[in-house]
């Protein structure tokens, strides 16, 4: 296999904390703090893979799986991910199927473990992580069906070799309204405002981090590490359908990619400090709005 | 290549989309000025693209149809929220997110008619038809599924710039005279129903429409 392919793969193993890092700091300072150092997220996971962990008596062996299982899913989901142009370490045509189901395979485990635990606030979060997933998936598969009708490939990584700025002067419009639906996908998926507050631990509000509320220690650093491998590919996938810089190099487009990212991580954080979150009931809206917005651009492609 | 005409015409369709989800009654009627203001200058790209002069007629067309959508609409709706001193939500019969999914049936209903309807002459963009039936139907949708008097004003503004881009779009060499009797007819339908809004909230303290059942003698 060609040593270039291993580029993407290598970032987001090594950086993909980090973002969480600028997410955060971004926040800091337009909240006029100082914030905590870039590399607070690597120095958290170590903390708690040093740690020892503690399991509730009435968990079974699927409380124990579910981190493991779902960063292993993400992971996999990563690898069919490319970095801006620079080709992802996977591809087959269809993988974006796969990447879809992936994650969702990541959510289920995530979910499972939630439910074993037995608590009340679990089931009420994973309730409702499953609900917005369930809105939030066609989302993304429309809007990646878009962007594979604009560019006529069918693996993640043909789709985003192809969307140069000739895609762009082609069907403009629609490529804008699929990373525009695309980046709605990116906040709902990652528990970002305006659906999720990372930062909530008030059970009654939260959705995504209530449900690894009883994992501790080694658990949690995988928790931690698999959210920001999952915010690294759904950012990935942004970066490659907004910014057409196709050098046809592996490591320029890789490097343009990486930079990409950081900056749709500093928006993240701009969007975090300058939006309040939705109502829940008006979530829905948001995602089906996302929807609707994909299916536009699904249909504007090739007019 | 995507021309301008394109463009212009995603906009409106997410200006649709739009409306058909928002829930308060001033950023609908601002949403619904762009959309006017983007249809206005339809006239000028459509000029353009048939690369011909840009004529009196279509400035004089442009001028009139933003000033009028893009200014004087959204001043006359909004003085009659604050005359008739409405609450600022829009209570829908028909809920946000079902309106959106209903919105993107419409969207699909517009595009299996738009792309089979026979016309005189090829339209500007083949985007063009289904478009502006989109627009008109969600305009009749946003009519029957609002509560409010004034959000119906807001329908049937859409509804009209529905027909607008059809007619610029796709019939063309519309007689000017035509053009500015239907945003002649437009304005007076706005501003009488400013004024009926206005007395429906005087007579009964609200402006429900599925309260208006009842005559009064």
């Amino acid at each position: 296999m060609d040593p270039a392919r291993l580029l993407p793969l290598a970032f987001a193993l090594g950086l993909a904390p980090l973002l969480l890092g600028v997410v955060n700091r971004t926040k800091a300072i337009v909240a006029g703090r100082r914030g905590a150092p870039f590399t607070q997220p690597y120095r958290d996971i170590g903390k708690l893979l040093r740690k020892g962990a503690v399991y509730s008596g009435t968990t079974t062996w699927l409380f124990r799986a579910g981190p493991v299982g779902g960063l292993a899913a993400t992971l996999a989901a990563v690898t069919l991910t490319p970095l801006g142009g620079a080709p992802a370490t996977v591809s087959f045509p269809g993988d974006l199927v796969l990447f879809a189901g992936l994650l969702a395979l990541a959510r289920f485990l995530t979910v499972l473990a939630a439910l074993d635990t037995g608590s009340a606030f679990e089931g009420m979060g994973a309730s409702r992580e499953v609900q917005f997933s369930a809105l939030a998936e066609p989302a993304l598969l429309v809007a990646l069906a878009a962007l594979a009708r604009a560019t006529g490939g069918l693996s993640l990584t043909d789709i985003a070799g192809g969307l140069g700025a000739a895609a762009w002067a082609e069907s403009g419009p629609s490529l804008l309204l699929a990373a525009l639906a695309l980046g709605a996908v990116l906040l709902a998926e990652n528990a970002r405002i305006p659906v999720d507050d990372p930062n909530t631990h008030l059970e009654l509000t939260m959705v995504h981090e209530v449900m690894v509320l009883d994992h501790g220690g080694p658990d949690l650093a995988l928790v931690l590490y698999g959210s920001a491998l999952k915010l690294w590919a759904f950012g990935a996938l942004l970066v490659a359908a907004a910014l057409p810089v196709r050098t046809g190099s592996a490591l320029p487009d890789a490097a343009a990619g990486v930079g990409g990212l950081f900056a749709s991580a500093v928006l993240v954080g701009v969007v975090e400090s300058t939006m309040a979150r939705l109502r829940l009931v008006r979530v829905p809206q948001f995602l089906v709005g996302a929807g609707a917005l994909a299916a536009l651009a699904f249909v504007l492609v090739g007019k | 290549m995507t021309s301008g005409a394109d463009a212009v015409l995603a906009g409106v369709a997410v200006t649709n989309f739009w409306l058909l989800g928002a829930s308060r009654l001033g950023h609908s009627i601002r949403v619904t000025a762009a959309q006017g203001i983007l249809l206005g200058f339809l006239p000028l790209l459509a000029a353009g693209a048939d690369g011909g002069a840009l004529s009196l007629r279509v400035l004089a067309l442009v001028a009139a149809s933003v000033l009028l959508k893009g200014l004087l609409f959204p001043r006359l709706l909004f003085r009659g929220i604050r005359e008739a001193s409405i609450r600022r939500e829009i209570e829908p019969y028909v809920g946000f997110t079902t309106s959106l999914v209903l919105g993107l049936v419409l969207l699909a209903v517009s595009l299996g008619i738009g792309t089979r309807l026979p016309l005189p002459h090829r339209p500007v963009s083949t985007l063009a038809v289904p478009i502006a039936l989109f627009t008109m139907l969600s305009g009749l949708f946003l009519i029957v599924s609002r509560r409010k008097a004034l959000t119906q004003v807001l329908g049937y503004l859409v509804l009209e710039d529905g027909i607008y881009a059809f007619g610029v779009l796709a019939v063309g060499e519309i007689p000017l005279l035509v053009e500015f009797g239907v945003l002649l007819d437009a304005f007076v339908a706005v501003f009488a129903m400013g004024i009926a809004i206005h007395r429906i909230h005087r007579e009964f303290d609200h402006i429900d429409a599925d309260r208006l059942k009842v005559l009064r003698g």
